[in-house]
């Protein structure tokens, strides 16, 4: 028998006791949807994260600071007599427990010199006080840091300008009707005034024009104006007039890599740092600690599936089982006409993957309707402060190795069926009643 | 005289072992000469039936050596001996084996299909056999819809559909009545004589036996008997009961 005749021999076999075939299918397309849903579920939020990944900073960059006092890497902190002082000294509040070394521009140039840095920048805080447009009413705002390479989400205009030399910023969605725009649209080119107190009590205002409207994210520039360097720097200029030595330690520093190099060769960089006493977050780490709970979740989920596709692994077992009993003379008549055992086993286990095929197409197709249907309905109701995320998402790929792994799970329930079928004695068989 | 299709020599057979040990075959010596009609007759559990079995390699012998056109069967292996089996032999049997549901034609093919022939020749050859038994406007019937007579001559399509030299037939007409026996008869024995196809015929029925151009009789695992057409045509001992319904199989 050809390999196409096998096949096409199994796909009339399946259907030859329709209602035995149809609740089998029905099993596996029961699984076969729970995991469409769940691994749905899985690549949506993470392709969310992903998003916000890139929105809160670059890849090829790692945010530095100076080693926490309490930061140490491995077991219990050895007791020093000094720590105590240290900390009780930089104590912000009762019960402050740590405080961080600001960086120097000494440590800057101790950073720089490390190897694998391409560059560091001390990230500069800025407060500011207000945020107005043309006089009107002036309200409470915060400064993101705006990092080379972060892509905000933007409901429209263009992203901050890194390079520009005047001042630009982004201002959040719920921002532009408050400040008196009327539309998004109205507010791209509009100009507004930062409020900003120096170090002497004095105030100063900054204005800077909007390019951006920014929509709030999960993490990242929820409620804060996204600025260009060049507001940056203008704002921590006007912030930092009067002060004494404050002007050149920072809270911490951004270092550019070369992510292109690998893995190890992060990690070397930033065991190298931590040699010096810094300690450097790339965005990964920040983002890595959520995903990995994500993924755990999902990870559950979608063990449930496959038990439910497990279960209906026995269901083809005991349909198959069946078929063979019925189909014995048949099965004995074919070997009797030289069939082989093997084509015999194969005939069984095709049909076994293709009820497994069967179930887990017809699931996968509905799954994604569903999901799909759900996560747009989310999108609107539930998550409408989340722009951006579609719970449910799917992939080619991930639904594609559903398909595979149901029928590889049908395969393998086929084999008991198709084994006891090919092992059959033609005489046996035909005598069978 | 040319080499007999099959000949069989001091077969045994005997199925478990110990003190269950059974001996369906006790020394056979049979040779099937090509061309001719030959019919296995014996009582329940004679060991015609395991004689048959080992004539059409379905099994092997405990001892013995079974020779299809002069080469000894036990050469062939697996794959070799599912081919010639395939080619070589029809089969029809007293339950008609066909798949209910699937039509006609397609029960007729599953020989062509087994050896792998493609699908358009399959149906030339399958459609041309259903010409010859008359069967052609049936094709696309479902099999379960025919009349017994009608299944039976769908059997012998199949047996035929692969050309092969040797039809074996358990009780072709057991489960038929008399008329309708009789119609099948005519119709192997007319493939026996146009077509030169050698016949080998399992039965009990005394009438089918002695239209055969040889008998052989088994009883008790051993040939009892051995006779032409022209000497048995007279002399019956046995009881013969004709349009019988199917009690046995098993020997």
């Amino acid at each position: 028998m050809k390999p196409a005749d096998v096949v096409g021999s199994a796909v009339a076999n399946t259907f030859r006791s329709k209602t035995r075939t149809i609740l089998t299918v029905l099993a596996i397309f029961i699984g076969a949807f729970t995991l469409t849903i769940t691994t749905g579920l899985g690549t949506g939020i993470n392709r969310y994260i992903d998003q916000t990944v890139a929105e809160i900073g670059a890849e090829d960059v790692m945010t530095v600071a100076h080693q926490a006092e309490e930061t140490t890497d491995d077991g219990p902190r050895e007791y020093d007599p000094d720590a105590v002082t240290a900390s009780g000294l930089g104590a912000d509040g009762p019960g402050g427990g740590q405080t961080i070394d600001p960086i120097t521009d000494d440590d800057l140039v101790t950073i720089a010199a490390i190897d694998g840095v391409e560059s560091v920048e001390p990230l500069k805080q800025v407060s500011v006080d207000y945020v107005q447009h043309d006089d009107g009413t002036r309200y409470e705002v915060s400064v993101g840091s705006f990092i080379p390479g972060m892509e905000l989400v933007l409901a429209s205009g263009e992203q901050p300008d890194a390079d520009a030399a005047e001042p630009q910023v982004a201002i959040p969605v719920d921002f532009v009707e408050p400040l008196g725009f009327a539309s998004q649209g109205d507010a791209l080119g509009g100009e507004v005034a930062f409020g900003v107190t120096d170090a002497t009590g004095a105030e100063h205002v900054v204005t800077a024009e909007v390019v951006g409207v920014s929509e709030s994210g999960l993490i990242g520039t929820g409620n804060s104006v996204s600025p260009n360097t060049a507001l940056t720097d203008e704002l921590y200029a006007v912030q930092a007039t009067g002060a004494t030595g404050q002007a050149d330690v920072y809270g911490s520093a951004v270092v550019t890599f070369d992510p292109e190099l690998g893995e190890p060769a992060t990690q070397a960089l930033k065991d190298d740092l931590d040699e010096a006493g810094f300690t450097a977050t790339t965005v990964e780490d920040q983002i890595g600690a959520f995903q990995s709970v994500i993924d755990g979740i999902v990870l559950v989920l979608n063990a449930f599936a496959v038990i439910a596709l497990l279960a209906a692994g026995f269901g083809i077992v005991n349909t198959l089982l069946m078929s063979v009993q019925e189909r014995t003379r048949e099965i004995g008549l074919m070997k009797a006409m030289g069939m082989g055992s093997g084509k015999v086993f194969g005939l069984f286990s095709t049909e076994a993957t293709f009820m497994g095929f069967l179930g887990s197409a017809v699931g996968v197709v509905l799954g994604m309707v569903a999901g799909t249907a759900v996560g747009d309905a989310l999108a609107t109701t539930m998550f409408a402060d989340l722009p951006g995320l579609t719970l449910i998402a799917f992939d080619p790929v991930s639904v594609a190795s559903i398909v595979v792994l149901v029928m590889a799970i049908a395969f393998l329930a086929g084999t008991i069926p198709a084994g006891r079928a090919a092992r059959q004695d033609p005489i046996e068989s035909l005598r069978y009643e | 005289m040319s080499t007999p299709v099959l000949r069989v020599e001091d077969l045994h057979r005997s199925y478990g072992r110990g003190p269950t040990r059974f001996e369906a075959l006790k020394g056979v010596d049979v040779e099937v000469r090509a061309g001719e009609s030959l019919a296995i007759v014996g009582k329940s559990g004679s060991g015609k039936s395991t004689l048959m079995h080992l004539l059409a390699l379905l099994d092997r012998p405990t001892s013995g050596s079974v020779e299809l056109n002069g080469v000894p069967a036990d050469r062939l292996r697996g794959r070799e001996l599912n081919r010639v089996r395939n080619e070589t032999f029809g089969f029809v049997f007293q339950q008609f084996f066909l798949t209910p549901s699937a039509t006609v034609l397609e029960n007729v093919i599953l020989p062509l299909k087994i050896a792998g022939v493609g699908r358009a020749e399959r149906k030339r050859r399958g459609m041309a056999v259903l010409e010859q038994l008359d069967l052609a406007d049936k094709a696309k019937n479902r099999a379960i819809d025919l009349s017994g007579g009608q299944k039976q001559r769908v059997v012998i399509a199949r047996a035929l559909v692969n050309d092969p030299q040797v039809i074996f037939a358990d009780e072709p007409t057991g489960n038929l009545d008399t008329t309708t026996g009789a119609a099948v008869e005519d119709l192997l024995f007319g493939l026996n004589r146009e077509r030169g196809i050698t016949l080998v015929v399992v039965t009990h029925d005394e009438e089918l036996a002695s239209r055969c151009d040889r008998r052989i009789t088994v009883r008790d695992g051993r040939i009892e008997a051995s006779a032409t057409a022209a000497t048995t045509a007279s002399g019956t001992g046995t009881t013969a009961e004709p349009g019988r319904p199917a009690e046995e199989v098993a020997a």
